[in-house]
């Protein structure tokens, strides 16, 4: 076996494992080393190659490529070592360290002081929401789809049906438009968007896509290749009625109906999962139960933003860097954080309080989209931080900021709050 | 014009049986499919079991190679490299009704020859198998009941078939058998004409088409459907063993079962169709599915499914396997109502038609360099670490890995693609190696595998099929 050391091993050189590694480096941590799968880094923002990117950490717009060329191109000069076409298949938790295939090497070991999972999600399937019906060709996820488009520069089909208005859905609609195929519904079974306004605006509106809300697919006709689909309106239990149904005729369905962490290799390690985000729980050092081991990005839980990726990645790599040489302020005492109204999920899980007051950023989405709200944190009963939102949508993720010096029991508890 | 001594029509388990068995003997043999696919249709879409036959009808065809079958798996999965464990099944009775039907089980399974059926306490059963209702009064143990890659078994003894001697035309489809003088005398088919002295229907779904073109169709093929779920290897309910329902007078009931690579089987349904075509799923049929097997196993988790599919059952009207031989017909042997037992019968059906095509007066004499085995692809993750390292050593393809929730190598595509009677198709990669039967069903690994088949066939990627011919992936280039 081929053994490697290193301070900081990243599993997974995407937007999250970039990001995570350099601010690793500007920590101090002296051997950073990146684990990735594919031939190149960058991860899914490769195959990005639409605009939409940075406008929150960058303030200015970038594309997928652009993006993860910028930490990309810095992690090469701060000396982050890669080891590219490497499939990790074990986190062996006990040794400290990382297994991983690789063509030229063979098996090989990568032992670390600390190590940072980020390894993404992957697409919820036909199969996850029980589509009936026969099984054709040209059934494919919007980012199976993305991949062989933009990366492969093969086309998947000609006239086209969405199943999800996430945001990769939205935004093959414009590309799959955009090189000659006609998109001819994107169909959402809840009566809200899943992905973020602006690319129902620019890459459906824009392109005259019709968005059918409270509906779904009942059916796929097709042995051969697809051929057509059936759908109907959904009550309000979400069951189709069957008197509403149509049919579309097609040669394509994109499916793009959510994202499901990966982590196959955390739940090998034993490391606790939280049951809503499908990730591992997290303080705010990104550091999950096994105390060496950090987790960061999609990984931990979806984002809707690369920008919100990239700032919890940093942290990340701070840490797990503080965490490899040591310097990790000790925890005096820990905080849970609890779900209110209207909030879905909260991450961090959990917030750990040293002696050093630390301001802490909690992320979530809500469940049900609403306007004029407000934001609370709430710690023993007082209100220790609040903020206004004129519309909140569980396609778009929210924070809120506090302070550790004023949580004042065991549990930080927030929740979205109807104004008037 | 192709000349052989037998023509086996279908190359399904029992075809490719049939196919390996003759393959023992100093005859030619031939082997027709209208798939571009070993495998057929019933042979890739079953509940991978193979059954001992306690709840057959006594005294049937049917009993007697099932029955028979059994005892073969342990060497036949040993020399062709099959994947195959003995797990054993159990029958929870849940309900008086069903305890007082215990009795009558143990006594049928005894008249089909089935000695090793066991009583099981409330006790034991619960302790077999935790996730029962709590409910259960007892049950019946199987130990033989055992479960089966049925895709590498067909795989396999198509392979050895083929190393044998014996030739396959697939992408074939016969429309015709011409008969001269009361004996067979050629098979027609898309791709030629091949001249025969025997030929054996093992069109399964299709057979009562072929027996019409001898004139020998009195009966009809009735599909009956059969809609599964398979659940992801982390689903929250697992269960042990073979889980049988007691069969009421309707139905044999749903069952659920761990598969040979460790994920959850639960199905079927059993619906008569008025075509042969129609593999479709349905929502009430997989709903049934769950309201039926959670009152076994109440903490299924159906929401862990990473697949549902339907296969269908060539049944037989009017009911019953059959082998048959004809005295105004020389040479055809005509197979008819091998249905769900099918899989595990179809080793017992090779010597079985061997035997009846001597009787019809096929010579048989036993091939000296007879090869026995045959060496499957390497399952990379199924190996120590150690092994891993010398696959990568001698082939660095290995060292790629190209599925990443069922951990399968370039090198094993590769090899399921360049070995005899290679995948051609996605489906059929995935059938040999299981690239893309993971829980992102081949959302991160479909688009290599379409790039791997066009680099080793030499083919554009737009020829490359999902599985039939125009289930083309890719539709052309960009613009």
């Amino acid at each position: 076996m081929y053994n490697v050391t290193c301070d900081v091993a990243i599993v997974g050189g995407g937007p999250a494992g970039l990001s995570a590694a350099v601010a690793a480096k500007k920590e101090g941590a002296k051997k950073v080393l990146i684990i990735e799968r594919d031939e190149s880094i960058g991860g899914i923002l490769q195959q990005c190659l639409h605009p939409g990117f940075g406008l929150t950490y960058f303030k200015e717009e970038l594309t997928g490529p652009e993006y993860a060329g910028r930490f990309a191109k810095e992690a090469i000069e701060l000396g982050v070592e890669f080891l590219l076409n490497s499939m990790v298949l074990e986190v062996d938790n006990a040794n400290n360290a990382v297994i991983c295939v690789n063509k030229e090497y063979g098996m090989t070991q990568v032992t670390a002081s600390s190590i940072i999972l980020a390894m993404g999600c992957r697409e919820r399937t036909r199969a996850n929401i029980m589509i009936p019906g026969s099984r054709p060709a040209g059934v494919y996820t919007a980012g199976s789809a993305q991949r062989l488009v933009n990366r492969q520069n093969e086309m998947v089909g000609k006239k086209v049906v969405i199943l999800g208005s996430g945001d990769i859905g939205m935004i093959m609609a414009r590309r799959m438009t955009l090189e000659g195929a006609k998109v001819l519904a994107v169909i959402e079974l809840n009566d809200f968007l899943a992905g973020l306004t602006r690319n129902k605006v620019q890459c459906l509106d824009d392109f005259g896509i019709p968005l059918y809300l409270s509906h779904t697919i009942t059916k796929i006709d097709g042995y051969q290749r697809v051929e057509g689909i059936h759908f109907a309106k959904v009550d309000e239990k979400k069951k189709p009625i069957p008197e509403t149904e149509q049919f579309i005729e097609c040669d394509t369905l994109l499916l793009s109906v959510g994202l499901i962490p990966e982590n196959e290799l955390t739940r090998k390690a034993e490391i606790k999962m939280n049951r809503i985000t499908n990730g591992p729980e997290v303080n705010q050092y990104m550091q999950t139960s096994a105390g060496n081991i950090f987790a960061c990005g999609n990984v931990v839980h979806v984002n809707d933003l690369v920008d919100n990726v990239t700032t919890e990645s940093q942290k990340a790599g701070r840490f797990a860097a503080q965490y490899a040489m040591n310097t990790l302020p000790e925890t005096v005492k820990t905080a849970q954080s609890v779900t209110g109204s209207n909030v879905r999920y909260l991450c961090p899980q959990s917030v750990d309080i040293s002696e050093k007051n630390e301001t802490i950023s909690l992320y979530f989405r809500v469940l049900q989209p609403e306007l004029d709200v407000t934001l609370v944190a709430k710690s023993g009963g007082t209100i220790i931080a609040k903020k206004k939102r004129p519309r909140v949508n569980p396609g778009e993720m929210e924070h809120i900021e506090f302070q550790t010096k004023d949580i004042c029991d065991e549990n930080v508890t927030v929740e979205v709050v109807k104004e008037g | 014009m192709v000349k052989t001594d037998v023509v086996i029509i279908g190359a399904g388990a029992v075809g490719c049986a049939i196919a390996r068995e003759l393959s023992k003997y100093q005859v030619k043999v031939v082997v027709v499919d209208k798939r571009d696919d070993i495998g057929g249709d019933a042979s890739k879409s079953n509940s991978a079991i193979i059954h001992t036959g306690y709840d057959a009808a006594p005294g049937t065809l049917e009993s007697q190679l099932v029955v028979a079958a059994n005892p073969m798996y342990d060497k036949l999965a040993k020399d062709l490299d099959i994947p195959f464990k003995r797990i054993g099944a159990i029958l929870p009775a849940f309900t008086q009704e069903q305890y007082d039907k215990l009795p009558a089980i143990k006594e049928k399974a005894f008249k089909n020859h089935v000695y090793d059926v066991e009583y099981l306490t409330r006790e034991e059963i619960l302790e077999k198998e935790p996730e029962l209702n709590p409910e259960v009064k007892g049950g019946l143990y199987i130990p033989r009941e055992s479960i089966i890659d049925p895709f590498i078994l067909v795989q396999a003894l198509a392979e050895n078939a083929n190393e044998n001697g014996v030739d396959f035309m697939l992408n074939t489809e016969v429309v015709d058998i011409k008969v001269e003088n009361g004996a067979i005398k050629s098979v027609e088919t898309t791709n030629g004409s091949i001249e025969t002295t025997f030929v054996v229907n093992a069109a399964a779904l299709h057979c009562d088409d072929i027996a019409a073109m001898v004139g020998k169709a009195d009966y009809k093929v009735v599909a009956r459907r059969g809609q599964f779920y398979i659940l992801d290897k982390n689903t929250s309910c697992k269960v042990q063993n073979i889980v049988l329902p007691i069969p009421t007078k309707i139905t044999k009931g749903k069952l659920m079962t761990p598969t040979i690579h460790g994920n959850m089987l639960v199905g079927p349904t059993a619906e008569d169709l008025d075509n042969k075509v129609d593999v479709s799923t349905t929502t009430e049929g997989l709903d049934s599915i769950y309201a039926d097997v959670s009152k076994m196993i109440p903490h299924v988790n159906i929401r862990d499914t990473i697949t549902q599919y339907s296969g269908l059952r060539p049944n037989r009207n009017p009911e019953g396997l059959h082998v048959d031989v004809y005295d105004d017909l020389a040479g055809y042997v005509n197979l008819s109502g091998v249905r769900s037992t099918g899989l595990t019968l179809s080793v017992a059906m090779g010597k079985y038609v061997v035997e009846k095509l001597k009787e019809i007066g096929c010579q048989m004499t036993f091939k000296e360099d007879f090869k026995p085995t045959r060496t499957g692809i390497p399952r990379f993750h199924e190996m120590s670490r150690e092994e891993q390292e010398k696959l990568i050593q001698d082939n660095p393809l290995y060292g790629t890995i190209i599925c990443r929730c069922e951990t399968i190598t370039e090198g094993e595509i590769v090899d399921a693609i360049r070995r005899p009677l290679g995948a051609r198709t996605v489906d059929a990669v995935k059938r040999r190696v299981r690239a893309g039967m993971g829980r992102c069903q081949g959302g991160f690994c479909g688009p290599k595998v379409i790039e791997i088949l066009s680099r080793e066939l030499g083919i554009p990627t737009e020829e490359v099929n999902k599985n039939l011919p125009g289930s083309h992936m890719i539709v052309g280039k960009n613009k």
